[in-house]
């Protein structure tokens, strides 16, 4: 098998041409918890450092001293160095970005529209819009060494990379007018290609959504108008900062075979849109700690007599060995797909509630080779 | 379980609830009855589960069942589903396609968040409704693989949803059915979790905020769980660090396999790690336990080797064995 290159976790957070990481992965792989100990490793190893964190888990917030929700960063003053850490709150950022860009006097009555609160907290992609509206400030104001921003627990890990994109589409306007004037938007192409259709598809929407809706989503689209330009142009500049040799990406995945696939379609998506890879954390192995087959355990237990304490070490060593080897079979997999994306392992941690917690996951990204056998470590206490 | 026929499945991302709703398919249909599988997220799980190609929006036949059962599946497509709707009201023959295509009709259901969720039951409510040409509904159960646990209650207010829709008109009408099937003792939430901290603490969110709504909570169902191979009254000591290292050389040499101090060294972490791990698993059972609104508990066991269509059959066989599918259950 050819060698996996390393993700050298602590040459990455160390360059001062690192400017930016950004954590992606699909939900429930650790993404929340992996920019936490990297920002907290990065800090303590002498960067001025802020962590962007979606939806943090109550304990790992209270680690963060994050109990009350801010929309700005605050110091954590228990980590030895310069780190900030903050709780993105997608609708505040939304409003602050209205009332940057919206004609004087005009930022009000977007706010106060129904729909403007639709689309500020239910439509799908506005968090991911926001997250990296908020990384862009952050960026921009030049406060910190390296910002590291987690991503919004989305079904796949490639949304937010299409959320601005889609967020552009929805709010450029064209479709609000077709559906609420279809004989006068649109162009003669179109009108020929639906025909009479276009109208009586204006006319079920709005018999299903109701004429309210349509009616307020029509006012805050022509309001919004004025402000679009600045909006997509906020959206290309981000784009652009992802794009930036001084931006990393981590793809963050859990040995398992969906979180794997999502990690696969990621790798290959950055690749394509050119966005510079740093490689891929893979989170909570269970690495092999004792040289001793399966087999051979669970042979011995089944003749051991009158020692359960050595026949119950032996049986949970099988599982690990066989755990480990389905682990390591799911990583081939892989690598033997995407040979030139760095790798490192992060064997699971019992308990992360606390910045001890981190600062060993933090240790383990920066130690972890590429196979869940790497190095043995001892446990977390 | 009771009188259940629509069985919602939530539980948090990574719990695996695509497995364990297919597992609950599987065990329903035994004895030679007939359900149907039904997804909503557009992700093919159901496929890729049951290793087949991506389903069309159409109930197929996905797996028989032990005992000459079969479990259908559908993939509902939201887009698909609207357009239905469009072409039984008014007829918009080929141009709902160009729509389509267009992006006209994901626009639609982005205007109207609630529209997507009152479209997706809807469709799940008329399969549970569904009767053959003798009157017998067309399958014994529906398993609805449901949203994960952060919008699932969103997803099944329709209540909620329906202020977002116009007072009258077809969907309307559509929707205060779903509610009436959704609130009834025809319908019932299964919560699936890891026996882990952030899974439970969501689980119990989850079955509170159900309440609140007015929703029948059904099964919490513990997947994943590992076996424990320590003695009961070791876990505690070997969680907290403290293993006695010369019992185990001991022991093994006794059988004799004289292992290096390195050795003995990994198995002595591995078993403090398997004995946190355990640890962890019993605060989270006894959290589920302490709380009052946890309904009944089901656990399912974890597979090493992952999960294929043969273990599938496993689970559902476990399911089966603590009382799913059993005539006063269902």
């Amino acid at each position: 098998m050819r060698a996996v290159p390393v993700l050298d976790v602590d040459a990455l957070i160390d360059n001062a041409g690192t400017r930016v990481i950004v954590c992606c992965g699909s939900g429930g792989v650790g993404k929340t918890t992996t920019s936490a100990a990297l920002a907290v490793r990065a800090a303590e190893r002498g960067r001025r450092t802020v962590v962007l964190t979606i939806d943090p888990a109550k304990r790992l917030a209270q680690a963060l001293g994050l109990e009350i929700l801010g929309n700005e960063p605050t110091e954590v003053s228990s980590v030895a160095g310069n780190l900030h850490a903050m709780m993105l709150d997608m609708r505040r950022t939304f409003d602050q970005m209205v009332e940057t860009h919206a004609e004087p006097g005009r930022a009000e009555a977007i706010i106060a529209n129904p729909f403007y609160q639709t689309i500020s907290s239910s439509f799908s992609g506005t968090q991911e819009y926001m997250a990296m509206e908020k990384l862009g400030q952050l960026v921009a104001t030049g406060d910190w060494d390296l910002v590291v921003v987690d991503t919004p627990p989305s079904r796949s890990a490639l949304d937010f990379l299409d959320a601005p994109q889609r967020m552009s589409t929805f709010l450029d306007g064209r479709m609000i007018r077709l559906l609420s004037s279809p004989a006068r938007a649109g162009g003669r192409g179109l009108r020929k290609l639906v025909g009479g259709a276009f109208t009586l598809f204006a006319k079920a929407v709005s018999t299903i959504i109701g004429g309210q809706l349509l009616t307020d989503a029509s006012a805050f689209v022509q309001a919004f108008d004025t402000m679009f330009g600045g909006f997509r142009e906020r959206a290309t500049a981000t784009y652009e900062l992802l794009r930036s040799p001084g931006t990393a990406f981590v793809v963050v995945a859990a040995p398992e075979p969906d979180a794997l696939r999502e990690a696969a379609y990621f790798v290959d998506r950055l690749s394509a849109e050119e966005m510079p890879l740093a490689g891929l954390v893979l989170n909570r192995t269970h690495p092999v700690l004792a040289e001793l087959s399966a087999p051979k355990a669970r042979n011995v237990a089944d003749e051991l007599r009158g020692a359960p304490l050595a026949a119950a070490v032996l049986r949970l060593h099988a599982d690990r060995v066989d755990l480990a080897g389905r682990e390591e079979s799911l990583l081939a997999r892989f690598t033997g797909a995407h040979p030139t994306v760095a790798v490192t392992s992060v064997p699971v941690v019992a308990d992360v509630g606390d910045l001890d917690g981190l600062r060993e996951i933090g240790a383990r990204l920066a130690d972890g080779g590429p196979g869940p056998q790497a190095t043995p470590l001892r446990p977390a206490r | 379980m009771s009188a259940a026929r629509l069985h919602v499945v939530t539980g948090k991302g990574g719990t695996g609830k695509t497995t364990v709703a297919a597992a609950l398919a599987l065990a329903l249909a035994t004895g030679g009855r007939r359900t149907l599988l039904i997804e909503v997220e557009g992700r093919q799980g159901i496929a890729q589960l049951f290793d087949t190609p991506p389903l069309p929006y159409e109930e197929r036949k996905i797996a028989v069942a032990p005992g000459g059962g079969e479990v259908r599946a559908l993939a509902i497509d939201t887009e698909a589903a609207l357009l239905e709707y469009f072409e039984m009201f008014y007829r918009l023959g080929m141009a709902g396609h160009a729509l389509r295509r267009m992006g006209a009709i994901e626009f639609a259901t982005t205007l109207a968040p609630g529209l997507r969720d009152v479209l997706l039951t809807g469709k799940a409510k008329e399969c549970v409704n569904r009767r053959d040409a003798d009157g017998r509904p067309a399958y014994d159960a529906v398993v609805l693989d449901a949203p994960p646990t952060g919008r699932v209650v969103s997803f099944l207010d329709v209540t909620k949803a329906m202020a977002d829709l116009a007072k009258s008109g077809p969907i309307h009408s559509q929707a205060e059915g779903v509610v009436e099937v959704l609130h009834s003792p025809l319908t019932a939430v299964h919560v699936v979790t890891l026996l882990e901290e952030l899974p439970v603490t969501e689980t119990l969110e989850t079955l509170g905020e159900l309440a609140a709504a007015g929703l029948r909570p059904g099964a919490v169902i513990a997947n994943q769980v590992r076996p424990q191979w320590l003695p009961d009254r070791s876990v505690a000591a070997a969680a907290g660090g403290r293993v006695d290292a010369a019992r185990i050389r001991a022991g093994l040499a006794s059988a004799g396999l004289d292992l290096t101090p390195d050795v003995i060294d990994g198995l002595v972490t591995e078993t403090v790690e398997h004995a946190q791990r355990v640890h962890g698993e019993s605060v989270a059972l006894a959290r589920l336990d302490a709380s009052s609104a946890a309904p009944a508990r089901l656990e399912l066991p974890r597979l090493i080797g992952g999960v294929d269509l043969g273990s599938l059959y496993e689970l559902a066989d476990t399911l089966r064995e603590q009382g799913v599918g059993a005539e006063v259950l269902v």
